[in-house]
């Protein structure tokens, strides 16, 4: 099962997306900004960083790059894509995902391990968690402050379309606590949390095991793996 | 040089929390009166040629739909010096 992650001048965590991919089990396959080739992969991530610098707006220019015409053309056509964090606002900048991520409400740049609550399930990247299912992963943004117009927010709850909301702390004044957003399909995700910062012994948030020990973010790669096989 | 000028604001809905700092400050410096900043952006499209109506049209589509984002922010004003 490949699945592609996108490097594009200023994204930070590609590496860490192609390693999550691979401990889920996965061949992670690297797919440059300038190449509109897809080399074949059964899904896409858009990792996190600060693509082009944040220039014109976060995600903006990356929205427009040679290899997201091709991701764009293969997401409306069902190809399983994850946006996390800039991958995100990668997203909702290509009309992807609806609404605009805004700076935090605090001003500040945030980085904490983040309570979520799973309010989607059935989508290509979620099909491993239980509906409701709290989980922790990290979270670092400038700019993570979601916002919608309202009716854009209704059709969202009205439709089921919010994947994920932030439990207990709503770090960066998301409007309805939203952390992730799924589209209609359930082929594409996107949230501003880390899940590829969650998927190692030693490496992820603490749980009240032990230091660290927290790997709830290895669910996404899962997920997509076993909807690649099913599809 | 011949150029386009295309303004852009964040909605006045949203918090600027950049022009909120501003604010801050200049509080901080004295000036009470003012009583909010807001900073948007002023982006210059350079020609070198003569601009005809065709590039103004243009600019418009360019700033709807790339240099602005319509969730977050107006294109508040399109000009051109020649």
């Amino acid at each position: 099962m490949k699945i592609g992650v996108v490097t594009f001048p200023g994204t930070l965590d590609d590496r860490d997306a192609a390693r999550a991919v691979r401990l889920a089990g996965g061949e992670a396959v690297q797919l440059w900004h300038a190449d509109t080739n897809l080399h074949k992969v059964d899904a896409v991530v858009l990792p996190g960083g600060f693509s082009y610098g944040d220039y014109l707006r976060c995600g903006a220019i990356a929205a427009q790059a040679p290899v997201m015409e091709s991701i764009i053309k293969a997401a409306n056509g069902g190809l399983p894509v994850l946006g996390i964090c800039n991958g995100f606002q990668v997203l909702v900048e290509s009309h992807l995902l609806p609404g605009g991520l805004i700076r935090n409400e605090n001003q500040h740049f945030i980085c904490r391990d983040q309570k979520l609550i799973v309010e989607s399930n059935t989508t290509a990247w979620t099909n491993d968690f239980a509906l409701n299912e709290e989980i922790t992963i990290p979270l670092k943004n400038g700019e993570g402050g979601y916002i919608a117009t309202e009716e854009t927010l209704k059709r969202l709850e009205g439709e089921g379309l919010i994947a994920f909301r932030y439990k207990e702390v709503n770090p960066n004044g998301s409007v309805h606590d939203i952390a992730g957003l799924r589209n209609e399909r359930g082929n594409v995700v996107g949230l501003m949390p880390h899940p590829e910062h969650a998927v190692e012994p030693g490496f992820g948030p603490d749980t009240s095991v032990a230091m660290r020990s927290g790997v709830d973010g290895l669910k996404f790669f899962t997920s997509v793996l076993k909807a690649a096989v099913n599809a | 040089m011949p150029k386009i000028i295309v303004e852009v604001m964040p909605k006045e809905v949203l918090l600027d929390p950049a022009g909120k700092s501003v604010n801050n400050a200049l509080h901080r410096k004295g000036h009470k009166d003012i009583t909010a900043v807001r900073i948007g952006k002023r982006i210059e499209l350079h020609f070198d040629r003569p601009i005809t109506d065709k590039d103004l049209a243009e600019a418009r589509e360019i700033g709807e739909g790339f240099l602005s984002n319509g969730v977050i922010e107006d294109v508040v004003n399109i000009s051109s010096e020649n």
